[in-house]
């Protein structure tokens, strides 16, 4: 027996029983005990998915003594493996560089419980990466719905707050209707099992036009999860909660969490129906159209942003569109540039929350654009890692944002002639706008401004995480081959 | 003193008096030295016929503004209301009407041929009883086939305490202040007199309330109820006494030490247990804990431990939410 086919039931478990754990220790403790946690995880996903990497096949874990359709499963594979150890490095990371300011923005009675709660949320994403039971999905949704809840109220000034209430009401919307797909799926096959509504799903499918309550439910997971990860129309609680919260819950809400929701929709997509009745439904050109109108108006918006940070959390909404265009056009390629987007956006983003806020500290905590001139050269690299960051989403060569966009225009020119061009006008768009809005910023963090601004001094902690997350969005960019092949066979295994 | 200078026209102080006044407009400043200057050579009818005319200007652009204003705010305010009301009816019925035909595609509930009964819930009624000891096969279900959902469930409760923690609680520091940064509510003195009916019923009631709270979470493997009911009946128990006998009485035996203890224990021992059974389980160890007769008290192995960690876990987390929410403390 492997030790290692362990691993996902240890990155579910340890966190949660981590996450237990901090709530009652003290701050200092609570703060390591989350960062070994996350560390471990990494590990452990990473060790998974090296074990899947040198060939070994997908398995199910079976939760207690009950198999299959009788008791809860996870399952693991290379897929699963690889995007969880791409998550999860992103989360560290994203912890380290901001866990400075997180000692300052958090009152410090609450610290034990805001890592437990960052604790609670990595087990709930990792769980929605490897659950193999609807249900459970939706247990896990829950919990991070309610994390994320945690890590945005957690800096309590009023801001905070509202963009909380903002967050909460249309994020419980989103959980509502996820579960009433849910029920009405139960209803129709009896069962919650991913596997076992494969094989009760796959009659219908047959059927043609696809019957009205299949499609009803294929509608409500899909908004209900868009509404959760911030598709474009229901994108208006992004904002306030991403730029207004302390830094480390920023990055981690963008780059962690609404990356676990977009996942699930993934393996609701492509293993609970299957990309033809998927295409059948006829719910792949909204989903398109959605994602594609998401790109424009997140960047036209993120142009008319002063905040740094509010211009960040705009570019969010533009990059989700890309992964929603590439869910969109529901074909394996597509999907897979999906996949490979959604790595480098978690890597990149989680680099320009932490960044933003490192250059918003080296100039008198003020994020306005204007009071933002020259902090790039009063905190090197916090300057870099913005500017690297932002030309990788721009789509620069030799970084990871040029490839997915690359993959992404490959695979629309193999769908067909209108989604080549449509894919290929919005890229080309959303470039120009990315372009204006990204450079503008990084001119004005360069740009040689009055000596007398009091500099906060920088942590070398920080600037060490803002170094490695340099290091690895350049290597994501140049050296991403083995990480897209192996996406690209994980999922032809999902 | 108060000889004003003679350019004092065109001076800064002017201008910045004026435009303390009423705020500086580029028209104005060219224009004020236009009319000045004209005026004291008495040249009117000149002046007086283009200034008359910048002044009608500026009048009709004001005007203009202040009715765009005015529509906006009233008119256009109501026909953008009236616009989304409608759009949103509109939104609502196509949503309602979509569902109610879905709901007419699925299966009659209660229907023999449901999908619903299926080797699934034949084996949860079937083998119930044999494979996890419990007679009530609801527990046997949620505890033992599927406890790692409830595991997840139980986890909720838990972050949701730690959420409303963290945004009610007022951290009462060693001098007694509230800490720096937390919320600022004045610590509540006193509750106010207990109301003498309200005390008196509740003296008959908490006990009854209590014990079958108890009955219920001891009871969860045998009869209906079980972690999540008996625990709630137990937390608007334990409300009942803090209306009742006041915060004083009820900090003596549930104050926040005892709080999170209980929550942290009975959850680390939730988690803990399961932990090793999905271990056990997956990994094909044969061990299994001993689950007794069906129908005795202590049967069903892991389950009545559970349900007592649940019930456990649901009344506090209630008891605690009532109390941060009433004001940030025990």
């Amino acid at each position: 027996m492997d030790l290692l086919r362990n691993a996902p039931f240890v990155c579910v478990l340890l966190p949660l029983i981590a996450g237990i754990f901090c709530a009652v220790l003290p701050r200092r403790g609570a703060k390591l005990l989350c960062f070994l946690t996350v560390l471990v995880l990494t590990a452990a996903n990473a060790f998974s998915f090296l074990r899947f990497f040198s060939g070994a096949g997908p398995f199910t874990y079976p939760m207690g003594h009950f198999p299959g359709p009788w008791g809860n499963e996870l399952r693991s594979g290379l897929l699963e493996s690889a995007m969880a150890m791409c998550l999860c490095v992103t989360a560290f990371l994203s912890l380290w560089a901001g866990s400075s300011k997180a000692g300052v923005h958090i009152p410090r009675g609450k610290q034990g419980l805001y890592y437990s709660v960052v604790c609670l949320a990595a087990a709930s994403v990792n769980a929605l990466i490897y659950t193999n039971d609807l249900f459970t999905g939706y247990v896990f949704i829950e919990i991070s719905t309610i994390a994320a809840g945690a890590l945005i109220l957690s800096r309590q000034d009023g801001l905070c707050l509202s963009g909380c209430a903002r967050y909460l009401v249309m994020n419980l919307v989103g959980s509502g209707l996820c579960l009433m797909g849910i029920a009405m799926l139960y209803g129709q096959t009896g069962h919650l099992n991913i596997d076992s509504l494969r094989l009760s799903l796959a009659p219908l499918a047959e059927s043609s036009p696809l019957p009205v309550s299949v499609r009803t439910v294929i509608v409500l997971l899909t908004v209900g999860l868009g509404i959760k990860s911030g598709l474009f129309p229901f994108h208006s609680w992004i904002p306030d909660a991403y730029s207004y919260s302390t830094p480390a819950s920023g990055a981690l809400l963008s780059s962690f969490i609404s990356k676990g929701y977009i996942f699930l929709l993934i393996k609701v997509v492509v293993r609970v129906f299957g990309l033809d009745m998927i295409r059948a439904s006829g719910v792949c050109p909204v989903i398109f159209a959605f994602g594609a109108a998401g790109i424009i108006m997140g960047s036209v918006s993120a142009t008319r942003q002063t905040d740094i940070r509010r211009m960040v959390a705009f570019s969010s909404v533009a990059q989700i569109g890309y992964i929603y265009m590439g869910i969109g056009m529901c074909t394996r390629e597509s999907l897979i540039a999906a996949l490979f987007h959604m790595a480098v956006h978690s890597f990149a983003k989680s680099m320009l929350f932490s960044s933003a806020a490192s250059l918003i500290a080296s100039s008198g905590d003020r994020a306005q654009m204007e009071s933002l001139a020259g902090s790039g050269r009063r905190n090197a690299p916090a300057g870099v890692a913005f500017t690297a960051g932002a030309m990788s989403l721009t789509g620069v060569p030799l970084l990871g944002g040029f490839l997915s966009k690359i993959y992404l225009s490959q695979a629309a020119i193999a769908v067909d002639t209108f989604h080549a061009v449509a894919v290929l006008l919005t890229l080309a768009l959303s470039t120009f706008l990315q372009t204006v809005y990204f450079l503008h910023t990084v001119v004005n963090i360069y740009r040689p401004a009055d000596k007398n601004v009091h500099a906060e001094k920088q942590s070398v902690l920080s600037g060490a995480a803002l170094c490695v997350m340099t290091l690895l969005n350049i290597l994501l960019g140049t050296a991403s081959v083995p990480l897209y092949r192996a996406l690209a066979s994980g999922f032809m295994q999902f | 003193m108060g000889r004003i200078s003679e350019n004092y026209d065109s001076s800064w102080q002017k201008k910045f008096s004026d435009w303390m006044k009423n705020g500086w407009d580029g028209l104005d400043e060219n224009m004020a030295r236009e009319d000045t200057a004209p005026n004291e050579e008495s040249q009117e009818e000149q002046t007086d016929l283009f200034t008359l005319k910048v002044r009608e200007d500026r009048e009709r652009q004001r005007d203009v503004y202040s009715r765009l204003h005015q529509w906006s705010v009233t008119t256009g305010a109501r026909r953008i209301r009236a616009i989304y009301v409608i759009l949103s009816l509109f939104t609502c019925a196509a949503i309602i009407f979509f569902l109610l035909q879905a709901v007419d595609g699925l299966p009659l509930l209660g229907a023999a041929d449901s999908p619903v009964n299926n080797e699934v819930s034949r084996r949860y009624i079937e083998q119930g009883i044999e494979e996890t000891g419990a007679v009530n096969f609801v527990s046997g279900m949620i505890l033992d086939y599927r406890a790692f959902d409830t595991l997840g469930e139980s986890t909720v409760l838990f972050i949701a305490a730690c959420t409303v923690m963290i945004l009610l609680r007022t951290d009462v520091g060693a001098n007694g202040r509230p800490e720096k940064g937390s919320w600022i509510i004045s610590p509540d003195q006193s509750d106010g007199k207990p109301d003498p009916i309200l005390k008196h019923a509740a003296m008959f009631l908490i006990p009854v309330i209590l014990l079958f709270g108890v009955s219920m979470v001891l009871n969860g493997h045998l009869s209906p109820g079980g972690g999540f009911s008996g625990g709630a009946i137990l937390g608007a128990g334990l409300m009942l006494f803090l209306n009742a006998f006041g915060r004083d009485k009820a900090v003596r035996f549930i104050n926040y030490r005892v709080f999170i203890t209980v929550i942290f224990t009975a959850l680390t021992f939730y988690a803990g247990a399961k932990s090793f059974v999905f271990y056990t389980g997956a990994n094909d160890i044969p061990f299994r804990v001993p689950l007794g007769t069906p129908g005795s008290i202590l049967s069903a192995g892991l389950i009545l431990p559970l349900d007592i960690c649940v019930g456990m876990i649901v009344s506090c987390t209630m008891y605690g939410f009532y109390n941060l929410f009433r004001k940030g403390g025990f």
